[in-house]
Parts: C-alpha cells; sequence; structure tokens
C-alpha cells in the first residue's frame, strides 16, 4: 500500500552505440527487483510533455542498483531526443520495474530461440544473460549497425539478420533461422509487430512454446487507464472482455493468447 | 482548521477525488497512493453490460496534454458490484461510481443496480452518444439532459452528479437542466473533443479518429466554465479539467468548485493527488481560511 513511487533516476553514463540508438547506465531502485522482459516508464524533464515512455530492460546490474535502457531516437523534438542529451550525474524521472517480464522456467532443459528485432533487441540481451539452457539469439538489424552483439556473443549462439543484407543472412530473422537450418522447442521474442505475427504463426504451424513482448501507446503505464490493451483469444479475468492490458499482464504473452 | 466538504450531504474528509477513467477503480493505484487521504474515489465508467472499447492507438501526448478514446471499455456492472466495491470499502474515502450508457434503459440498468450498494455518490457521464438520438450525446442537449436526470433521479437511492461535457455552445444551459432535473450536484469538465494527425505516418494518432482532450492544456478552459457554471446553478460543483498542482485545485475552487478531480495529472505523477491534498492544506494555514467553504467562489 502507497510503498511505490515515481523516483528520481541518476544517470551513470550514456553513450551513442549506433546511429540513433543511445546505451544509458541509470541508478534506481527499480534495479533491486527487475527482470528480463519488464520496462520501465521514463518521464522527460519537460512539463509540456506528460507521458511516460516505455523502455525496456536491457541490462540489470543488482549489486551496483543500475538498469541500462537502449533506445532509439525516434525524432526531432521528441521524448527520446531529451533523453539523448542527459549526461552523467543528469537526472530523469522514472517509475518500475513494470510489466510481467520473460517467464525464464519454461526453458529448462530446452533448446530456444531469443529473438530480437531492431528496437525490440535490447531487453533480448537480458535474458540471454540469465536464461539457463541451450541458447540460439536470432538478432535483425537494419544495417552493419549491430549493436549489443559482441555481449550477444558472450551468451549463445548468435545469428544476425540486417534488412540492407550487411551482416549475416539478407532480410528478417525467420530468413535467419531458414538459412541456418535453426530448430528450437521454446521462442522468446521481441521486435515490431510483423516481425512477431511472423514467428507467432511459424511458432503455430510447427508446435513451439512461444512468449512475444508486445508494444502499444500507454498512458498510465500501471493497468490503470486500459490504453495499452491487445487482444486476446478468452476473455481476460480483470477486463472481462476480449483483451489484456499489455504494460499490466504483458508486455510478454504466450503467443496463442494473444491476436497480433 | 477543517479540510472537510460537504458535497449533496455526503461529507468528504477534503475536496480532492479522481478524474473517472484515470485512476481505474482505485485498485491500480493502491501501490502509489494512500487512498485513505483522497476525499472521494471516482471509479472509471461503468456500464450495464461490458464493454470492449475502442481499436488502438487509443491515446496520444499532445502539447501539456493528451488526448484519448478509450471507447469506454469496461467489465460491467456485475463483476464491478462484485470485485470494485468490496475492494474500495476496505478504505476510509468516499466511493463515486461513473456511469454510462449508449441508451437511457442502460443508464437506468446501472443506477438500479447500484441502488443498493454501499456506494456514496454516482456521477452520470452524459458524453456518451446516444444511439436513439443520432449519436449526438445526451450532454449536448439540454431536454434530454433534464429529462434524463429526472429519470435517474426516480431510481436512485444516492445522491446524482450530472457529469457535463464541455463540447456545447453554452454549457450553463446544460448545468440548469441538470439541475431542473433534480441533480445533486454537477461535475465538469469532460475531456474536449480534438484530432491529432501523424504527419509522418499520414494516419489519425487516435484509431477512433477523433478523441478527447485532457490535461494541463484544457485547464483555462475548465475554470472559465466551472466559473460560470457556479454563477448559473445553486447547486455544488467539482470541477476538474487540467488540474496539475495544489493551485490548480484551489484555483477551481475560487472559481466556485466546491470539490475538485484530477485526471491526466495521475499518468505524469501517480502520487500528485496526496501533493494537492497537502497543498490544500498548507494554502489554507498560509491564507487564514479555516474551512474550504469558505474559499468557494470567493473570486467574483
Ligand atoms: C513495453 C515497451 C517497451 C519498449 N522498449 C523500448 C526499448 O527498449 N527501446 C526503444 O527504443 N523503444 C522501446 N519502446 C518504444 C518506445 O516506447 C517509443 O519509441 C517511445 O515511447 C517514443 O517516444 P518519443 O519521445 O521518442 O516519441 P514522441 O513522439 O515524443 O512520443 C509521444 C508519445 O507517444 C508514445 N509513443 C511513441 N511511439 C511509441 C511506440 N512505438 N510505442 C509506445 N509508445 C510510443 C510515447 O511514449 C509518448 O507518450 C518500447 C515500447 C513498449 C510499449
Ligand atoms: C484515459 C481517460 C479515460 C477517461 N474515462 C472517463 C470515463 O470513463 N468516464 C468519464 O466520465 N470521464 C472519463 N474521462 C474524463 C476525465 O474524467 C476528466 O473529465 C477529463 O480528463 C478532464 O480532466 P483532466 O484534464 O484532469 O484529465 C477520461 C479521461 C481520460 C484521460
Ligand atoms: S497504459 Fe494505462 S492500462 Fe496500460
Amino acid at each position: 500500500m502507497a510503498d511505490r513511487k515515481k523516483e528520481t533516476a541518476v544517470v551513470v553514463s550514456q553513450e551513442q552505440i549506433a546511429t540513433g540508438i543511445f546505451s544509458m547506465w541509470l541508478r534506481t531502485e527499480a534495479a533491486t527487483t527487475a527482470k528480463p522482459g519488464q520496462f520501465i516508464s521514463m518521464y522527460t524533464n519537460d512539463g509540456t510533455k506528460l507521458l511516460p515512455r516505455p523502455i525496456s530492460i536491457c541490462e540489470i546490474d543488482k549489486a551496483n542498483g543500475q538498469l541500462r535502457v537502449v533506445y532509439r531516437v525516434t525524432g526531432e523534438n521528441t521524448g527520446t531526443e531529451q533523453f539523448s542529451k542527459l549526461k552523467a550525474g543528469d537526472t530523469v524521472p522514472v517509475i518500475g520495474p513494470l510489466g510481467n517480464g520473460f517467464p525464464l522456467e519454461k526453458a529448462e532443459g530446452k533448446k530456444a530461440f531469443l529473438m530480437g528485432g531492431g528496437i525490440g533487441v535490447p531487453p533480448i540481451l537480458e535474458l540471454a544473460k540469465q536464461l539457463d539452457c541451450e541458447k540460439q539469439i536470432v538478432v535483425g538489424y537494419r544495417d552493419e549497425h549491430t549493436f549489443l552483439r559482441d555481449q550477444f556473443e558472450e551468451n549463445g549462439a548468435v545469428y544476425i539478420s540486417t534488412e540492407d543484407g550487411s551482416v549475416g543472412t539478407k532480410g528478417n530473422v525467420m530468413n535467419a533461422i531458414a538459412e541456418n537450418h535453426l530448430t528450437a522447442d521454446i521462442i522468446y521474442a521481441c521486435g515490431p509487430t510483423p516481425m512477431l505475427r511472423a514467428i507467432k504463426n511459424y511458432a503455430e504451424e510447427n508446435g513451439i512454446e512461444c512468449y512475444i513482448s508486445l508494444e502499444e501507446r500507454m498512458a498510465c503505464g500501471i493497468g490503470a487507464c486500459l490504453a495499452c490493451v491487445c487482444k486476446t483469444k478468452e476473455k481476460d479475468h480483470h477486463t472481462n472482455v476480449n483483451n489484456k492490458r499489455i504494460c499490466k499482464e504483458g508486455p510478454v504473452f504466450l503467443s496463442t493468447e494473444v491476436e497480433i | 482548521m477543517n479540510m472537510s466538504v460537504n458535497i449533496a450531504g455526503v461529507e468528504w474528509k477534503n475536496p480532492v477525488t479522481v478524474a473517472s477513467g484515470t485512476f481505474g477503480s482505485g485498485a491500480e493505484f493502491d501501490e502509489f497512493v494512500d487512498l485513505n487521504k483522497l476525499g472521494a474515489v471516482t471509479t472509471k465508467g461503468v456500464a450495464n453490460v461490458p464493454w470492449t472499447g475502442n481499436p488502438t492507438p487509443r491515446v496520444a501526448e499532445t502539447y501539456g496534454g493528451m488526448m484519448n478514446a478509450i471507447g469506454l471499455q469496461n467489465p460491467g456492472i456485475d463483476l464491478f458490484c462484485k470485485r470494485d466495491i468490496p475492494f474500495l470499502k476496505k478504505y476510509d474515502t468516499k466511493i463515486i461510481v461513473n456511469v454510462c450508457g449508449h441508451a437511457p434503459e442502460e443508464y437506468f440498468a446501472v443506477v438500479e443496480r447500484l441502488a443498493n450498494e454501499p456506494i456514496d455518490m454516482m456521477e452520470i457521464n452524459i458524453s456518451c452518444p446516444n444511439v436513439n438520438a443520432g449519436f449526438l450525446a445526451f450532454g449536448q442537449d439540454p431536454k434530454q439532459v433534464e429529462k434524463l436526470t429526472a429519470e435517474i433521479k426516480k431510481l436512485a437511492k444516492q445522491p446524482v452528479i450530472m457529469k457535463l461535457t464541455p463540447n456545447v455552445t453554452d454549457i450553463t444551459e446544460i448545468a440548469k437542466a441538470a439541475e431542473a432535473g433534480g441533480a445533486d450536484a454537477v461535475s465538469l469538465i469532460n475531456t474536449l473533443t480534438g484530432m491529432k494527425i501523424d504527419v509522418n505516418r499520414r494516419t489519425f494518432a487516435v484509431a477512433n479518429k477523433t478523441a478527447g482532450v485532457s490535461g494541463p492544456a484544457i485547464h483555462p478552459i475548465a475554470v472559465r466554465m466551472v466559473y460560470q457554471v457556479a454563477n448559473a446553478v445553486n447547486i455544488p460543483i467539482i470541477g476538474m479539467g487540467g488540474i496539475a498542482s495544489a493551485e490548480d485545485a484551489i484555483e477551481m475552487i475560487l472559481a466556485g468548485a466546491s470539490a475538485v478531480a484530477v485526471g491526466t495529472a495521475n499518468f505524469h505523477n501517480p502520487a500528485v493527488t496526496m501533493e494537492i491534498v497537502d497543498g490544500i492544506e498548507s494554502y489554507m494555514k498560509k491564507f487564514g481560511f479555516n474551512s474550504v467553504s469558505e474559499m468557494v467562489g470567493l473570486v467574483k
């Protein structure tokens, strides 16, 4: 009861790791309980931008009470552009950790795909670090800016796709699976909706257990406003209709539960 | 010094509630807010049956505000009575249930169902499109408002607050119609209908095309409307629209509101209501007010 709050996180460091992609370490209380696949709501210090920016947790350093986020600047005069200008010692208001996270225990003894596309790549890193099973990390990028690649290589077998074919398989993550004749019995994925739709179909055709992390516009980030819903097969116990809140029941869903 | 206010015979411990739809049923904010500290909790609009709501995206950010077209998604009155009212009963705060419907019969069904529930007040959202009137909102036609209010009053066992839409030519006409129909109080303002176009995707930012604008950007409009309505009716007003600080809340009270509701600001800071309660108290101490009622409508 009233034991959580919007807190002032402190920027520990920030660097640009690819064109328009920034990596930031934050000192925040959220680090103590964070799990892979959860997100934080980041707020700007600009009073004209009221709503939170949901950003996935990319890495967790519990010992030092720090979280890493990796995010894309989406355009001029955006909140993410403001975040990209912050320097060590600056502050950023955050709430988190939020959402459910990836179910790690489901992978026990299995061969897994950890799939990330575009700005859905970052949460796959902490997942790769914490997942204890045979890991095939399949990540898709636009071009040769294959951010986080070195760290992925420390945590499993890495397969890369790029839209322009400059690195790895030309195309998307599904093309990379086909080209390398990969198979798995569990999938974890985060990325743009068309990619998740393709993965969901592939998983269902092959009877593979599959968890996907969804995105939607948010206003509260804590389950109160019903902005961020996705369609579900079954009636949800909370909403009493066929949809679930991505910020609360998600962002990670069993692929067969949701319609995307 | 006394922070309590009396709204249509119901004593709130302070003049601060939350705006419907921005606070869920209270449960979602329980981690961030001591609900016992609020004068009242106003719940998300509830209908006679579950509503699925609109397609997504349902929200967009605007300069100093936001817009939403949630489409009044709600779990229906049965689950609401079973789950959400018992939850709120655990707290020392008043319970205001916001009611929505597409047709008068739908409102009546909810109001009748609530008659024997342990709630303190009900707030009728008349910004909903009326299926029987070419989808014009009930709240845009004074005759409809008076009739609907009178019929609801016959069925209601708790005081009835009519929640007014600002999307009208003259809000005082609508407020007077609600008063004539027997409303115990009015609340205002609901969201202002707006539109936002995403120039990069060349599409509407919100799937519903139009969406309701709320937040600090609409505050001056809300203050003006509260002032006008305060000078037009003799029933208490719950003022809302862009309140994000104690100063904003006090402004609303000085304009004529007997109590205030905080909406969009909850999304920016989930604990903002507690800060507003404390801020009003400090203001009263600083300027020597002994009761909230001394401040209501003080600026003429
Ligand atoms: C659960 C979740 C995790 C995410 N993780 C990451 C991540 O790790 N890295 C990353 O770069 N991006 C991530 N995103 C997308 C990120 O939230 C948006 O890119 C960001 O909010 C855009 O904000 P802005 O200030 O750049 O844009 P603005 O145009 O200033 O944003 C205006 C409003 O729209 C919202 N918005 C705009 N685009 C999106 C979007 N794609 N999804 C949700 N809301 C949006 C913003 O939050 C803000 O409220 C995630 C989204 C979700 C839902
Ligand atoms: C996401 C959202 C959902 C809302 N849902 C409802 C609702 O269910 N019923 C209602 O009467 N008003 C609803 N409103 C309107 C608010 O209660 C309030 O009248 C309006 O937002 C103005 O106040 P604010 O600027 O403080 O948000 C909603 C507003 C928002 C932003
Ligand atoms: S963003 Fe409000 S319910 Fe998810």
